[in-house]
């Protein structure tokens, strides 16, 4: 249990998807402009991530991974620099069909989550999040502590974000630096606050 | 003659104007990891412009062949297999390099820059152009990268490329390295102040 909840903090804070890795730039700082939005985006990161991750990595461990296809009997078959190609079509295809499940049976979540979804399949952190997995030889459960903790550090750090930019719409900020360029720096001053989460471990 | 204006501007606007980097925030995640040394940024550099210019010029030579409705998955199946390309051949060619670059080379994948001139421009464009614009928002991309990569590897430890600029306390010189530009978050510092920078040169201009 312990090692779970190590590898949940180490995902959630410590290797802090945007702010360590910088990972899932684009959105976090496109959507960050208002905090409803930006929690909307951050559950719809976590539901996909959560799903993305141990799907891949049943897939990996069972097709893709050298010896994998053991089973049916090609033991020395290699597929794994197919590993790029299979990820992002699992995620996109994913995504799609969330989308078309939302649509059909949940309606008011597809409402608010709807615009965000086909975003998601170009989200870097989502795929560096299945792509570590494969290099980190996560385990089922593994990978779905990993994949929440990541996505929920992820969602944290955005909503943050957009807590700091709704503020600073009320303070003088220099003209050529209004917009995207105090935004940029804003996130590096949270990106130095989180390293001071760097060593904790349980 | 007026032709050969527009193709200039395809190839020139994205390098300050329309940079993809500062301005239209694409692609920034690469450009924030990969620039604490000038080596990683400059091969990153090429890695992104061979995978923009042939994914540029793929999509545009077939693009009367792609469904609309299929035309994403097309997109980053022309992708994706150019960057197994770009992978491979690093991991043969530079292997520490490779390790060096870790995820970033896969993440190309998702850098928007690519998919974001897949959609914008390729599908709407005939090949040479497509390609001269791409062109252009590499070179782009690069500029920022190798200009943060610049100031971080020199601040941070005194070189360049990895030899020595300014000699370092530790290796018996006079300069105290800045540890704060070898960390992740003085790139956002830095390309901040660079946006802030192209904003107001092109305010001047008007």
């Amino acid at each position: 249990m312990e090692h779970y909840i190590n590898l949940f903090i180490q995902a959630a804070f410590i290797d802090n998807m945007a702010l360590s890795f910088f990972l899932g730039m684009c959105t976090f700082l496109a959507v960050s402009k208002k905090v409803s939005t930006a929690f909307g985006l951050g559950i719809a990161v976590i539901v996909v991530m959560v799903l993305a991750v141990p799907l891949n990595q049943i897939i990996y461990v069972n097709i893709l991974a050298p010896g994998a296809l053991a089973w049916a009997g090609f033991p020395e078959l290699n597929l794994s620099y197919l590993q790029l190609i299979t990820f992002i079509g699992v995620i996109a295809a994913l995504v799609q069909i969330l989308e078309m499940f939302l649509d059909r049976y949940i309606p008011t979540l597809y409402q608010s989550l709807g615009i965000f979804l086909p975003l998601l399949t170009v989200n870097c952190a989502i795929f560096a999040g299945v792509i570590f997995m494969a290099n980190r030889d996560y385990d089922l459960t593994e990978s779905v502590v990993f994949a929440s903790g990541s996505a929920v550090g992820w969602a944290m750090a955005i909503v943050l974000l957009a807590g700091l930019r709704e503020r600073m719409k009320f303070h003088a900020i220099p003209d050529g630096l209004q917009g995207i360029g105090i935004t940029f720096i804003t996130t590096g001053l949270m990106a130095l606050g989180f390293m001071s989460f760097a060593g904790i471990t349980l | 003659m007026s032709n050969n204006t527009s193709t200039r501007e395809i190839l020139t606007s994205p390098i300050f104007e329309n940079n993809p980097v500062a301005m239209q925030v694409l692609g920034v995640c690469s450009a924030l990891a990969v620039s604490n040394s000038m080596q990683t940024a400059l091969v990153m550099t090429l890695a992104v412009t061979f995978v923009l210019v042939f994914s540029n010029l793929i999509i545009s030579s077939i693009r009367h062949f792609i469904p609309n409705s299929v035309r994403i998955i097309a997109q980053m199946t022309v992708i994706a297999s150019l960057v197994i390309i770009v992978d491979m051949v690093l991991q043969d060619v530079a292997y520490e390099l490779s390790k060096q670059l870790s995820v970033f080379v896969s993440l190309i994948i998702t850098n928007c820059i690519i998919m974001g001139r897949a959609e914008a421009f390729a599908m709407k464009h005939p090949p040479h152009l497509a390609v001269v614009d791409a062109l252009g928002n590499a070179m782009g991309y690069g500029l920022i990268l190798l200009g943060v990569a610049f100031v971080r590897e020199l601040l941070g430890r005194g070189s360049l490329f990895g030899h020595d600029i300014l000699t370092t306390i530790e290796n018996g010189g006079w300069y105290l390295a800045n540890e704060m530009f070898t960390l992740p978050p003085s790139a956002f510092f830095l390309i901040g102040v660079m946006i802030w920078a192209i904003k107001v040169v092109q305010r001047k201009r008007r």
